[in-house]
């Protein structure tokens, strides 16, 4: 009996672990760790931050899920790996310290044949002075990173809009929180449902808006920005960004790093190496994303973090990580398998793995600091190589390690987004898009680098009532309802 | 926040400030958005859209 150890239960993590339970069947064992005794849908976050959903609405257990699927459910967050044993232990294991209630600090050795690293991100809001700290979201700004935090973004939007009522204007300062972010599009969701909400709550023309990011321009979205197909041009995702964010007077302010976060003002450096400060009596700023600080040991103890994982924390997988300046970066920079080069029994999915480089041109300040999107790594690709990596390991473990590795690079994939600009089931509207591929393919697609055939996008409640749907689907699929394979990723 | 005066929009457009140079919909761009006859149609070629990227990328 071989044992795949699955690290995470995000999106990806739980494609991969729910896949290969099935694919795996009752012959060998699949055990999940992850920290979270409930899953959730992020995407719909947004929704719960302006109230128009509840936390249960976007959440659900996780144990009955798992013991449906046959695996093995450890409520615990990996601490370190051990890919060679130890000298006590022959086979690899992960050190796992419990945080299911009642078990909480317990330490225990999980051995592995096979496993997937798919714990996401750790919030790093500590990276910028009182966005945060090391136990996470600070006191003057929200998120919609997590359930918790958007609900709690809620309660204070309905404050501010109380103060609205009673004629006291608010200013609402939404975006990223530092230079090095990724998920601008939560931000940019989460921007165009407060100005939704404020609208029907009548008093929109007490609300100033304001958009802060470390794109250097608008519709940047971390992949460098893309050209769609509209009425016979390839036009750039800045016409439309720009476009919405004027039709909706929402004010902007691009290659922006958030260096410090205060009560009510957040100063800023600009790409152009000015300063200043911004106020708001609202902000929701995106922390940076970094790994979670996952520990590697060798045989005899010795740290060798630094083998296995990159600098930012995420696991080093078959990307090419020494493509150097933008000017070299070729589409097959980006990792097709998502396995280590070292240790061949060891794979990362979704945000976890460290991608080569940004999708955007990386650019900084004349001061020297670094204002580029980080490259998002989530969604549709998330799922599609958890499902991919998994695949893989269960080839290995049924047909033998020689089993060929099944690929899905970020280079020759498409991906399908859909961002919401407010919800109502006759007023809402949402951006939907097609990309292909996301990252882009200079190469193959000259100019845009991507197929202006399968790359497109509209604004309209057609998109609103599709993201309403997906909510459903995806969590229909995720607790592993009957048809659950037939959804795709 | 500027009058709307039925130019939705184009009010909001500061001249030489950074949205001077973007496009802005016009009154019948937004009903269509939000049309439920046109938005149903659009619904299903859209989903047809999007089931072709997915799968080729799956």
């Amino acid at each position: 009996m071989a044992r795949l150890v699955v690290l995470g239960g995000g999106v990806s993590g739980h494609t991969a672990a729910t896949f290969a339970a099935k694919w795996l069947g009752s012959a060998h064992e699949v055990v999940v760790v992850t920290p979270n005794s409930k899953w959730n849908w992020i995407p719909s976050n947004i929704w719960v931050g302006v109230g128009q959903m509840s936390k249960e609405d976007v959440t659900f257990d996780l144990a009955p899920v798992y013991a449906k699927a046959g695996i093995n459910y450890k409520q615990a967050k990996a601490v370190s790996i051990n890919p060679e044993g130890s000298e006590s232990l022959e086979k690899p294991f992960v050190t796992i310290e419990y945080t299911l209630e009642g078990r909480e600090g317990e330490s225990e050795n999980v051995e592995y044949d096979y496993l997937i690293n798919a714990t996401g991100p750790k919030l790093n809001f500590a990276a910028t002075p009182g966005l945060g700290d090391a136990n996470g979201l600070g006191e003057h700004t929200v998120s919609v990173c997590t359930a918790d935090h958007a609900v709690h973004a809620a309660s204070e939007l309905d404050k501010c809009i109380e103060k609205m009522k009673a004629g006291e204007r608010q200013k609402f300062l939404i975006g990223t929180g530092h230079g090095m972010c990724t998920c601008q599009g939560a931000a940019f969701e989460y921007i165009f449902n407060i100005e939704h909400e404020v609208k029907k709550a009548g008093v929109r023309d007490m609300a100033d808006i304001k958009w802060i990011s470390n794109e250097s321009f608008l519709g940047d979205f971390g992949i460098g920005g893309l050209h769609m197909k509209s009425m016979g041009f390839a036009v750039s995702s800045k016409i439309f960004a720009e476009s919405l964010f004027t039709e909706r007077n929402v004010d902007w302010m691009v290659g922006a790093h958030v260096s410090k976060v205060e009560k009510g003002s957040v100063d800023y450096e600009l790409l152009d190496g000015s300063t200043g400060t911004e106020s708001f009596d609202f902000s929701m700023l995106i922390p940076p994303f970094a790994g979670v600080g996952l520990k590697a040991f060798n045989k005899a103890g010795d740290d060798m973090t630094s083998d296995l994982f990159a600098p930012n924390g995420f696991l080093k997988v078959d990307a090419k990580y020494d493509a150097g300046a933008y000017e070299n970066w070729k589409a097959s920079d980006w990792p097709e398998t998502y396995q280590n080069p070292t240790y061949e029994n060891i794979f990362a999915c979704g945000i976890a793995f460290a991608p080569p480089h940004p999708i955007s041109k990386p650019m900084s300040s004349p001061n020297g600091t670094p204002i580029t999107p980080t490259p998002p790594r989530t969604g549709m690709p998330s799922g599609i190589i958890g499902k991919v990596v998994a695949h893989s390991v269960c080839d290995k473990i049924l047909k033998g390690s020689d089993a060929p590795l099944h690929k899905a690079s970020m280079a020759e994939m498409g991906a399908a987004c859909v961002a919401s600009a407010g919800k109502g089931i006759f007023s809402g509207t949402a951006a939907a898009m097609t990309i292909y591929p996301v990252v882009p393919d200079f190469d193959k697609y000259p100019g845009t680098g991507r197929d202006t055939e399968y790359t497109f996008g509209e604004i309209g409640l057609a998109g609103h009532w599709i993201k309403h749907i997906l909510h459903h689907l995806f969590i229909y699929k995720a607790k592993l309802s009957p048809g659950w394979t037939l959804i795709p990723e | 926040m500027a009058t709307d005066h039925g130019k939705h929009g184009e009010t909001n457009i500061n001249a030489y400030g950074n949205n001077y140079n973007t496009m802005t919909p016009g009154p019948f761009a937004k009903w269509m958005r939000t049309c439920v006859i046109f938005q149903a149609i659009r619904f299903i070629i859209i989903n047809i859209k999007m089931i072709i990227v997915v799968r080729k990328s799956h």
